[in-house]
């Protein structure tokens, strides 16, 4: 236990030395909670609208004024010319041309029906599918005040419609920065137990230590102990400080006990940095270990459901998740920060984790074993 | 007893050997000189010797200990210098003593002290709160010697301890090398420096894994009829 004390010393007067590494610490996950929460932001608001109308009768002009008032679309141009709507899609100018044809008007009073267009850029899918959406529901509206309002329709006469009401649970708001910030303090946490712990003991190979160190009566689980547990205590308290500026900046909500987030960050830890110690034992300097860390970091957020809902991947993808930690952390935080879920619904994750962190922890002592 | 005793030690990396059945002892107290060529052995053995490496066959002992099966005892009853520095740059002078002899099991108090003899000894005590990395080379690799004895193991190995050193640093280096030896301490040391080994009290010369001639300096100029240490080795490492 003492050889553990005096190892621990060591690496903590070399973290709090290491300018860089304070920055990364305390400066760097504060910057990039603050910029990412921000900025991974799924909400469209301001889509540029095209209208060609060649009707320009009342109804239309209530219709645009209706789009627009919305504060989902601005209008950017109001043309007769569809040409030149065509043209603003092409030079990513509008995001979405309503078409409205001539006699839309006359049709509605004369005939009962009448027919739009909307053309979608739909370079950036989810932003075209949102802005579908969006027109779709606007124009529904629209519909159904025409029938109120002017066929003096009401629910008993013509076809019956069904209004679905909406009731947002656990994030009343649909805040996105409120469902991004607990996935962002995942990320971040991740990046110290992976990445700083692994390229710690590829160091000591790096300026040659590693083989004083071998030659001293230190006991392999001594040394990965002692360059375990400070990246361990140094990500939990990343965990705090990401908390922390997540309920003073964006208000973040904790319903559930914090506690549970720290015992699964705590668990969830161990798979990350054993798999750190795992990528140093088959590197011999920091660029290959970080760069191998990194591979695998930016495969697993990628399909953590971070940013993606994982429910909208093919099946392999979704069965990759299972082997994916990010994806269980991602989960968990939101679980129990959001809908406040207790060990009840926690524990399965938990035991997994725990499975996991044994796994790679086993087969990274196992390689180290094999390789000094 | 010897402090190192082998008997037909080798090492074999697959079809190639590195170290060929090799046979000796040292005694204690002696400054033993483990001189080759480049990719003679010698690295492979004394990591044999200080529980780095598994031999392939042939024993071992070392401190009275098993190479086998009691490396652990063997690691804590050598100390070990590389050509390689081994203190914490990013550490002070202070910090390195009191890390490497936390590690060897000394107690706060003794590390105190020792830190204060050693600091003294070295005339360093301005230097005790300077990292290392702020040292000149000499001074480093003399203060990375005196941090891998101060556990008083009684076998200390230097591997090419003076490597890149400036003759009057080296002059001083072996100060403490014969100081160390005066107090009892077996000093088994490997260098390319042919008149340090002619500081030596016994010499070992390694040609293609094997041991070609062991013997005090003065014996094997006679015996190779040379003037200088230098010859014996040109005369032996060539004559292959």
């Amino acid at each position: 236990m003492r050889t553990i004390f005096f190892i621990l010393q060591k690496e903590f007067l070399q973290i709090f030395r290491n300018r860089g590494m304070m920055a990364i610490i305390f400066l760097i996950p504060i910057v990039q909670l603050l910029v990412l929460a921000n900025a991974a932001n799924y909400e469209v608001r301001n889509l540029a609208i095209d209208v060609v109308d060649q009707d320009h009768s009342s109804w239309s002009q209530r219709l645009v004024n209706k789009l627009t008032a919305s504060g989902y679309f601005k209008l950017h141009r109001q043309t007769f010319n569809e040409k030149a709507a065509f043209e603003d899609l092409q030079l990513d100018k509008a995001d979405i041309v309503l078409m409205i044809p001539r006699h839309f008007e006359r049709d509605l009073v004369r005939e009962d029906k009448a027919s739009l267009q909307l053309l979608v850029n739909a370079i950036n899918g989810s932003k075209a599918g949102l802005a579908n959406g969006y027109a779709n529901n606007i124009i529904r509206s629209f519909n159904q005040n025409i029938r109120t309002e002017w066929l003096a329709l009401d629910g008993r006469n013509g076809p019956a419609i069904i209004e679905v009401t909406y009731s947002n649970w656990f994030n009343t708001r649909l805040d996105y920065k409120v469902f991004m910030v607990p996935g962002i303090i995942v990320v971040l946490v991740t990046m110290i137990g992976a990445f700083l712990s692994g390229m710690n003991i590829v160091k000591e190979k790096e300026i040659g230590t590693i083989e004083q160190l071998n030659v001293t009566p230190i006991r392999k689980h001594h040394f990965i102990l002692g360059k375990l547990i400070p990246f361990w205590i140094v990500a939990l308290f990343e965990l705090a400080l990401g908390l922390l500026v997540g309920k003073l900046v964006f208000h973040l909500p904790m319903v559930g006990s914090l506690w549970l987030v720290f015992l699964f960050a705590a668990v969830y830890l161990w798979v990350m940095l054993g798999m750190g110690l795992l990528i140093s034992t088959f590197t011999e300097t920091q660029q290959q270990a970080m760069f191998i860390a990194w591979f695998f970091v930016i495969v697993f957020i990628l399909m953590s459901g971070l940013f993606t809902p994982v429910e909208n991947m093919p099946h392999w993808a979704q069965v990759l998740t299972w082997f994916n930690p990010i994806a269980y952390f991602v989960k968990v935080i939101r679980m129990v920060l959001l809908k406040g879920s207790g060990w009840a619904n926690i524990q399965i994750y938990l035991l997994i984790m725990l499975a996991y962190a044994v796994v790679m922890n086993g087969i990274a002592i196992w390689n180290y074993r094999k390789t000094t | 007893m010897h402090p190192i005793v082998t008997k037909e030690l080798t090492k074999k990396f697959g079809a190639f050997i590195a170290t060929n059945a090799i046979t000796f002892e040292v005694k204690e107290g002696e400054i033993f000189g483990f001189l080759g060529a480049n990719g003679a052995g010698k690295t492979t053995a004394m990591r044999m010797l200080c529980g780095l490496l598994k031999p392939s066959s042939g024993e071992a002992k070392v401190a009275g200990f098993d190479v086998y099966t009691q490396a652990d005892k063997v690691k804590q009853n050598i100390g070990y210098m590389s050509q390689r520095f081994s203190l914490y740059e990013d550490l002070k002078v202070k910090e390195n003593i009191r890390f490497y002899g936390g590690i060897y099991g000394l107690s706060n108090n003794t590390i105190k002290e020792k830190t204060k003899q050693l600091l003294q000894k070295l005339q360093m005590e301005a230097e005790a709160d300077q990292l290392v990395s702020a040292l000149p080379l000499g001074w480093k690799q003399k203060l990375a010697f005196s941090v891998a004895i101060l556990h008083d193991p009684s076998i200390v190995f230097l591997d090419e301890p003076t490597g890149g050193v400036d003759p009057v640093t080296r002059r001083q280096f072996w100060d403490l090398i014969y100081e160390a030896a005066g107090r009892g301490v077996t000093v088994f040391v490997t260098t390319h420096y042919m008149d340090e080994a002619e500081y030596c009290d016994r010499i070992s010369i390694m040609v293609d894994g094997r041991i070609q001639a062991l013997d005090t300096p003065r014996q094997l100029k006679a015996q190779f009829q040379a003037d200088s240490m230098d010859d014996v080795f040109l005369k032996l490492a060539r004559g292959k």
